[in-house]
């Protein structure tokens, strides 16, 4: 453990934490069935068993946003993976050789991925092959390939120099060699940083395309379905719009200050450079 | 300066073809027929064939392609398949209505976060900086769309003083359409405002510490005169990066925002295009905004390098 606990990492940890508690629990148990239709309780108010209340479908609130969490964290733990998967050995590729065609590739191919935002390319998958949490779930992980593939070439770069790695190649380790041993163990705080930063933009673009229709499908519950269903209750029921939107925020906030938290926890170098500015 | 204008504008025209190639290739993708979708089920063999030569289906996709992206160089975005319209002059209606839409964002979002941003750094050490930097922090976590909501919340429902949602052309009204387009630029510009104020703090906090500053202030300039004088146009290299980022970011974001308004934006008409199938019509909006983010990252990398005369 190279660094101390801050509030950020405290309070990011603590909000993570209370997200894929819900999303776990709601795996057993919801207070009620969350896609369960009852016109007799249309828009109940919060109290007796339903704490929140329930929609205009008669839906409990409570139990729509517990599995809505288990959603988001799905959505944004495969969109990261795909992320991380495909841009981490690109950019390490790219950092390794640095003079290369090969890097030139990689960062031209990068800036152009970087040209199709996670919300089109859901639209052009939606499109072709009809909208889901599959395609959302692609489309924001190649959307999110060129950050990850940015991080690890600029990190690898900064290895690439250090005398570690100039001991290894004067050695004659082979490239992969290096990658393996010394590189990757190096940039993976860096890339642990930027999975957090990525899952907390993961969770807002699910969000949207949830909201305009491209993401998970109906029945199942989805923070930003939840908002869009709200939208048209806003004069008469506001807290529909209120819980969803708290979730959504608070698990994006989570995530952010739990990066900011790890970049600190994990890079005592940064923290200095804070503490005396 | 040139030689590196005339490789970027060389990397610009490429990208921007490779894209066209993509967006083309995978709207060719699609399963389904156009000539068959228009026509119905109960069409004749012969009368699907003689719509598909009208479209121009019927030709190879490479013929296609040439035909789809040189009509594009002239503006020309072809006829819709859904509804006999040309496409060009719907795109051109609604991209006026994003650009005014995402220009408000960014213009209120610079407007917020650079004097925020630099009392935040200037104050870093007191209890009114830390506030501004964990005000900025919660409204990174709002996504546009939602801040519409609550704003809508607030200033229609509960004051209203101001209209939910719905547009008002500038040439019909004035003073109706600027009270149409203020909560969403509000929805955009808050949420782009927070995020800019960080990287404006970080900015100004990093110019704080260069010795040019210490020097500056030892010569007898005061701590705002020396960075009003010295710092700001420093940091503002690391800040036109982010705006030029971000720019991109509003411009998908306002697609969202149309919709929670009914703005008629580009982003209503591409969603529209996709609800009504109309294929064509997507494929050329889709390729209006990737050109879009394309031309505003060119336009990003040429500031930086006028910016900082390291780089010349």
């Amino acid at each position: 453990m190279r660094g101390r606990m801050n509030a950020g990492l405290l309070v990011g940890g603590v909000l993570v934490g209370i997200v894929v508690l819900a999303a776990l629990v709601s795996f057993f148990w919801t207070p009620h069935d969350p896609t369960l239709v009852d016109a007799a309780r249309k828009l109940r108010e919060p109290g007796g068993g339903y704490l929140l209340g329930a929609d205009k479908f008669g839906r409990d609130t409570f139990s729509q946003l517990m599995v809505g969490a288990r959603t988001t964290l799905y959505v944004g733990i495969v969109a990261v993976g795909i992320a991380a998967v495909i841009g981490t050995p690109l950019g390490m590729a790219a950092g390794m050789t640095p003079r290369g065609w090969l890097s030139e590739l990689i960062m031209r191919v990068n800036d152009l991925v970087f040209a199709f935002p996670a919300l089109l390319l859901a639209v052009m998958l939606g499109a072709v092959y009809g909208a889901g949490t599959l395609t959302a779930m692609i489309a924001i992980g190649v959307a999110t390939v060129p950050a990850f593939a940015r991080v690890a070439r600029a990190a690898t770069l900064q290895v690439m120099v250090t005398d570690y790695v100039l001991a290894a190649r004067a050695a004659g380790r082979r490239r992969p060699a290096i990658a393996f041993r010394h590189v990757l163990p190096n940039i993976g705080s860096v890339l642990i940083v930027q999975a957090s930063v990525s899952f907390a933009i993961a969770i807002l673009a699910e969000a949207a395309l949830s909201f305009l229709g491209f993401g998970t499908r109906p029945p199942t519950p989805s923070w930003g379905r939840m908002l869009q269903e709200s939208q048209e209750l806003l004069f008469s029921t506001p807290r529909l719009a209120l819980w969803p939107g708290l979730a959504i925020a608070l698990a994006v906030l989570g995530f952010n200050l739990l990066g900011d938290g790890l970049r600190d926890f994990l890079d005592p170098k940064l923290r200095r450079i804070r503490a005396e500015g | 300066m040139t030689l590196y204008l005339v490789k970027r504008l060389a990397v610009l025209l490429a990208s921007t073809a490779v894209a066209a190639v993509v967006v083309f290739a995978f709207m060719a993708l699609l399963p389904g027929d156009p000539a068959e979708i228009a026509l119905g089920v109960n069409a004749t063999p012969e009368a699907v064939a003689e719509l598909r030569r009208q479209f121009g289906t019927d030709r190879a996709p490479v013929a296609q392609f040439l035909d789809w992206a040189g009509g594009l160089l002239q503006g020309d975005f072809g006829t819709s398949y859904v509804t006999s319209a040309p496409i060009g002059p719907q795109i051109g209606d609604r991209l006026g209505v994003t650009a005014v839409l995402v220009l408000g964002g960014m213009i209120l979002a610079v407007v917020i976060a650079v004097p925020l941003g630099t009392f935040a750094a200037v104050h870093h050490r007191n209890a009114l900086g830390a506030v501004i930097s964990a005000a900025s922090q919660l409204g990174i976590a709002i996504p546009a769309f939602l801040a519409g909501i609550l704003l809508v919340f607030v200033f229609a429902v509960q004051a209203q003083a101001l209209p939910s949602g719905g547009y008002v052309p500038i040439s019909e009204n004035p003073a109706e359409w600027l009270r149409s387009l203020l909560l969403p630029w509000l929805s955009l510009g808050l949420v782009q405002g927070a995020v800019l104020t960080r990287y404006v703090r970080s900015a100004v906090l990093d110019v704080m510490r260069e010795d040019y500053l210490r020097t500056a202030r030892a010569k007898g300039r005061g701590s705002t005169g020396a960075l009003w004088r010295h710092g700001l146009r420093n940091a503002s290299i690391p800040v036109v990066t982010v705006l030029g980022l971000q720019l991109a970011t509003l411009l998908i974001g306002a697609v969202v925002v149309e919709r929670v308004f009914v703005v008629p934006g580009l982003g209503d008409l591409l969603l529209n295009g996709v609800a009504q199938r109309d294929l064509l019509l997507v494929q050329g909006v889709v390729m209006v905004l990737v050109a879009a983010v394309l031309l505003i990252n060119f336009v990003v990398d040429v500031a930086y390098h006028l910016l900082d005369p390291r780089l010349r």
